[in-house]
């Protein structure tokens, strides 16, 4: 059998810094070929090398791509145009910007038709309903006329998805085709995209990160590591007997658990969340009336005890981070009680809540934006204790315990000058960590604190969370739509669903044995990891 | 002599101090003394921030304004009297231009009138010939004197880059020498000092030569477009800058507080700003201006002197502007706001129970400083801009000052003679051009430097 496509010593530079180091790999005929790195790996660039949509500035050294024995590097830009979209087509992580938001979706799949088949309006039309259709598009002929803002996520890949099918490519590259979609979509996706494979007999070059990701889909593995494929191998073979260390370790570290808590019931309830209802009115016209509200939290209730960690677990627009902001006291709308240490903190009054507001503190998921470029490092975890009043007055000692806050969350005590843009993503959640940190609280909301990092970096923050845990007896309540990482951190956890929380109990027990029909198709999606003992060969 | 201030001057006086001031904080503080340092690594920003520099100086001598004592002879009493028209130090510097008026048009280097004129000499014959001009060397020595010119502004500025670089580097002076003429100095001196030279030698240039000949040529009535040129600086960077600071403090109050307080204090400025930005600019400065104009023409007691009046003709004019231009700006901090208000370290900050205005002052302005910077130097250049085209139509600043606009409102008659007369717009337009081509490129410079998204 002869390979689809085949890159051979692919090598990028740009100007002295090599990008890529003679990458080499071969997709066959009608698998799936998932290529897994961290970010910064060069797994995209590779993906861009072959459609030759490389930034001007990044030079190919060495190496050739050849699709069906035809060098790529060898056409003109006029041949490769034909190539892009009829041999190989691509899909990409952001469906939204990736469909143009003032074309109805049927008439952007035309027009890709119209460019390389030259199709007559009805065939097109026709054609268009049945990709749809293929795709699995609920009410296609309904769907032709909508503008991609209608559509959800997962619906909008599947337009995605059609139109890199409409010209039946040889090739098909998804670049992190489900990272933005919450797990019971990418699921979907996942295998609408293998079942696709099957039946067009298309070969997949699938780039992602997720290592449960590819254990489910490839039929081939190619683990990227600072430009250089470091291990290539068989799906099968590659779960059971990685090779290469950086691989067992990424491995391990997708896998990993907490040590299952000795689970004693009996510490006292830290908070306290009652009836906890988010209500946002909808405003319209002229004079702003309120004509009606989104529930965004509707009747919540959980308590965390002292030292121990409840998981908030939701797709997106489940209410779990408006969850978060009430119990910061940062919503207007909030209704119900939330009884810290007794005293309830909804409506409270600025003066009174000060105090408490030194008690729970947050940790954000985007490390971009959770800290103020413009301030530096010393100056953004002073800013708490300045305002609550904590740690010592004086500046040259703020500067010794802001030190020793880094030095806690394992960075340098020289980084309390620097900028946040100098860091790295992992470092800045540190950062932030630290932050929170410094004003000594008891209860630290983690909004999806792991979710913009990659799989090792992720480890390294749960682990640092955990041990800080252990020795300082601080609570979390950590928020997160990822299943995977619940064991790792979380003593308890609660599934919400459209505001309310459908299951929640001690993390074995539903995470072993779910009750809910909900968290059952949620632990049904998440993509695992095939275990070794699982694995019959 | 008597010094005399002017409204005008009185704001460009402080707002040098305060840029004093203001350099005086930042360089004890050493992050932003860096950003400094990083926007001045180039060379384009130190060649442009140079010649805006030269520009300041020309508007700075030309703000201080003195009414000289009439001489002793002319004294009725023992009070002392002062002659009734004020000069700025720029006026005593080019005093020759001042009182050498010609006839009528003269190109530039002319030793005759650029118009033939009827005369009848001695026999009686009538003759069309160019006059000569009364205030120009008769000596055909323009290359020689031009020589002369040229080393001595080649002296002059090299004198001063030496003990500008004496005063910097005391102690190894031969060594920073050495290191600036190989451009290896830290901050590109070389280029700066280059542009120092060029400008300082092309002054002296322009300045000697105009002892005896008129360089860049007169206009209708004689008067020198040098002197007119070098005057009109002023004008020009005084409406950029005063204007954008008249707008700056209302357009970062209204969009920060739009964008970060929403509901009806949003609602409130969006309806105002909407307003005044669909009322045409033009129109509402005509109509201040003019409606300031009867209001002067009715009090003439008010000014003790035409320049006064004229100021305060400028300073309103000023004001105009800065009411006019603010809705630009407010709308985009507004929007920036908005975004930055979201971002998850004002939700931090809120959560350390900081108070609003110290997340203004901390979180949102820092973070709006490189659009503000930006369109404060952009603006500058479209102000300057903006005076020509007003003054043009006619409403910009009193006839009688020295502007570009009106130079160039002159020269549309002058363009349309035949044979052309071309210096007085010419110079007018390389004067604008080296000012605002110089704001632009700092403010790229500025941009490239601030903007958080372009750090690597």
């Amino acid at each position: 059998m002869s390979s689809i496509l085949s890159v051979k010593n692919l090598s990028l530079t740009v100007g002295s810094d090599t990008l890529l180091d003679s990458v080499s790999f071969d997709i066959e005929h009608g698998e799936i070929f998932a290529l897994v790195g961290e970010s910064g790996s060069g797994k995209s660039l590779t993906s861009l090398a072959i459609i030759r949509l490389l930034p001007e500035v990044i030079a190919v050294r060495s190496g050739d791509v050849r699709l069906k024995e035809r060098s790529l590097f060898g056409l003109s830009e006029s041949q490769m145009q034909k190539v892009r979209g009829k041999s190989i087509a691509m899909i990409f992580q952001e469906p939204m910007s990736a469909l143009n938001p003032v074309m109805t979706v049927g008439s952007q799949v035309a027009e890709v038709l119209q460019v390389h088949l030259g199709l007559k309006k009805d065939q097109m039309k026709e054609k268009v309903l049945s990709l749809f259709r293929e795709v699995a598009l609920k009410d296609p002929e309904e769907r032709y006329h909508w503008y991609p803002h209608q559509l959800s996520g997962g619906q909008k890949q599947r337009v995605m998805i059609a139109i890199a099918l409409a010209c039946e490519p040889d090739l098909l590259i998804a670049d992190e085709p489900t990272t933005a979609l919450d797990v019971t979509i990418q699921a979907q996706v996942l295998t609408l995209l293998k079942k696709i494979c099957k039946q067009r007999d298309l070969s997949i070059l699938f780039i992602t990160h997720d290592m449960a990701v590819v254990s489910e889909m490839a039929d081939k593995v190619a683990v990227m590591k600072e430009g250089k494929i470091v291990e290539q191998a068989a799906c099968k073979e590659f779960f059971v007997h990685p090779q290469h260390p950086y691989t067992q370790r990424l491995l391990e570290d997708a896998r990993a658990t907490k040590a299952l808590n000795k689970v004693e019931k009996e510490n006292e309830p830290l908070i306290e969340v009652k009836d906890l209802k988010v209500h946002f009115p909808i405003k319209k016209g002229f004079f702003q009336r309120t004509t009606g509200f989104v529930k965004a939290v509707d009747g919540v209730t959980f308590s965390i005890a002292k030292g121990k960690t409840l998981a908030l677990v939701g797709e997106s627009g489940s209410g779990k981070s408006t969850i978060g902001k009430a119990i910061l006291s940062l919503l207007d709308e909030t209704e119900g009680t939330v009884s810290f240490e007794k005293q309830n903190l909804v409506g409270l009054d600025k003066k009174i809540l000060s105090p408490y507001r030194r008690k729970i503190q947050v940790v954000f998921q985007d490390p971009f934006s959770a800290l103020n470029p413009r301030m530096t490092i010393a100056d953004i975890i002073r800013e708490g204790m300045m305002s609550l009043g904590v740690g010592p007055k004086e500046r040259r000692e703020q500067d010794a315990y802001i030190e020793a806050l880094l030095l806690k969350v394992d960075l340098e005590a020289e980084h309390m000058y620097r900028y946040p843009h100098e860091f790295s993503g992992g470092q800045r959640q540190r950062i932030g960590i630290a932050r929170a940190l410094a004003v000594e609280p008891e209860l630290i909301i983690c909004d999806e604190p792991t979710s913009a990092l990659d799989v090792s970096v992720r480890t390294q923050v749960l682990a640092l969370l955990t041990k800080l845990q252990e020795e300082s007896g601080v609570s979390y309540l950590f928020i997160t739509h990822d299943l995977s990482i619940v064991p790792m951190i979380a003593d308890e956890v609660a599934v919400m669903k459209e505001g309310k929380i459908v299951e929640q109990g001690l993390v074995e027990e539903v995470m072993e044995d779910p009750q809910h029909s909900y968290t059952q198709k949620l632990l049904a999606s998440a993509p695992k990891i095939k275990r070794e003992n699982d694995n019959t060969i | 002599m008597k010094l005399v201030m002017l409204w005008t001057d009185m704001l460009v006086w402080s707002l040098v101090i305060v840029l004093f001031v203001w350099s005086w904080v930042v360089s004890r503080n050493p992050q932003v003394k860096k950003t400094w340092h990083r926007i001045f690594k180039s060379n384009i920003a130190m060649a442009s921030s140079v010649v805006l520099l030269f520009y300041l100086l020309f508007t700075l001598l030309d703000s201080i304004h003195l009414r000289l004592a009439l001489p002793l002879e002319a004294q009725k009493s023992e009070v002392v009297a002062y002659e009734v028209e004020m000069v700025s130090l720029l006026d005593l510097i080019f005093e020759h231009n001042i009182q050498n008026t010609e006839r009528t048009y003269s190109a530039p280097f002319a030793t005759v009138e650029y118009a033939s004129s009827i005369v009848v000499d001695e026999h009686g014959v009538t003759k069309q010939v160019y006059l000569p001009l009364k205030y120009v060397s008769t000596k055909d020595d323009l290359i020689q004197e031009s020589l002369f010119a040229l080393g001595v502004g080649f002296a002059v500025a090299l004198l001063l880059v030496f003990l500008h670089i004496l005063k910097r580097e005391k102690s190894r002076f031969i060594l920073a020498c050495k290191e600036i003429i190989r451009g290896e100095s830290d901050l590109p001196w070389r280029t700066a000092y280059g542009t120092f030279i060029l400008l300082v030698v092309a002054f002296t240039w322009l300045y000697l030569l105009s002892y005896s000949y008129h360089v860049l040529g007169t206009d209708k009535v004689g008067g020198d477009v040098l002197y007119q040129s070098f005057k009109s600086i002023r004008t020009g960077v005084l409406i950029g800058i005063l204007t954008t600071l008249i707008m700056l403090p209302v357009a970062v109050i209204l969009g920060v507080s739009a964008g970060l307080f929403g509901g009806w204090v949003d609602d409130v400025i969006q309806y105002l700003y909407t307003t005044l930005s669909s009322i045409p600019g033009v129109l509402l400065i005509a109509a201040g201006v003019l409606s300031m104009q009867v209001m002067m023409d009715n009090n003439p007691t008010w000014f003790e002197t035409t320049l006064e009046r004229s100021d305060l003709r400028l300073l309103f004019l000023i004001l105009i502007l800065g009411i006019t231009s603010w809705t630009g700006l407010c709308r985009v901090l507004r929007a920036e706001t908005l975004k930055i208000s979201q971002m998850e370290f004002v939700t931090a900050a809120k959560a350390f129970g900081v108070s609003k205005l110290t997340i203004i002052r901390r979180h949102i302005v820092p973070n709006l400083m490189h659009i503000i910077l930006i369109s404060v130097v952009l603006d500058f250049s479209g102000l300057v801009l903006a005076e020509a085209v007003l003054s043009y139509v006619g409403v910009g600043v009193d006839p009688t000052m020295h502007s570009w606009g009106n130079m160039i409102n002159q020269a549309r008659l002058e363009m349309a003679r035949e044979p052309m007369v071309w210096w007085s717009l010419f110079s007018a337009f390389v004067f604008m051009f080296i000012l605002v081509l110089a704001a632009n490129l700092f403010s790229d410079r500025i941009q490239r430097v601030l903007d958080p998204r372009n750090k690597t």
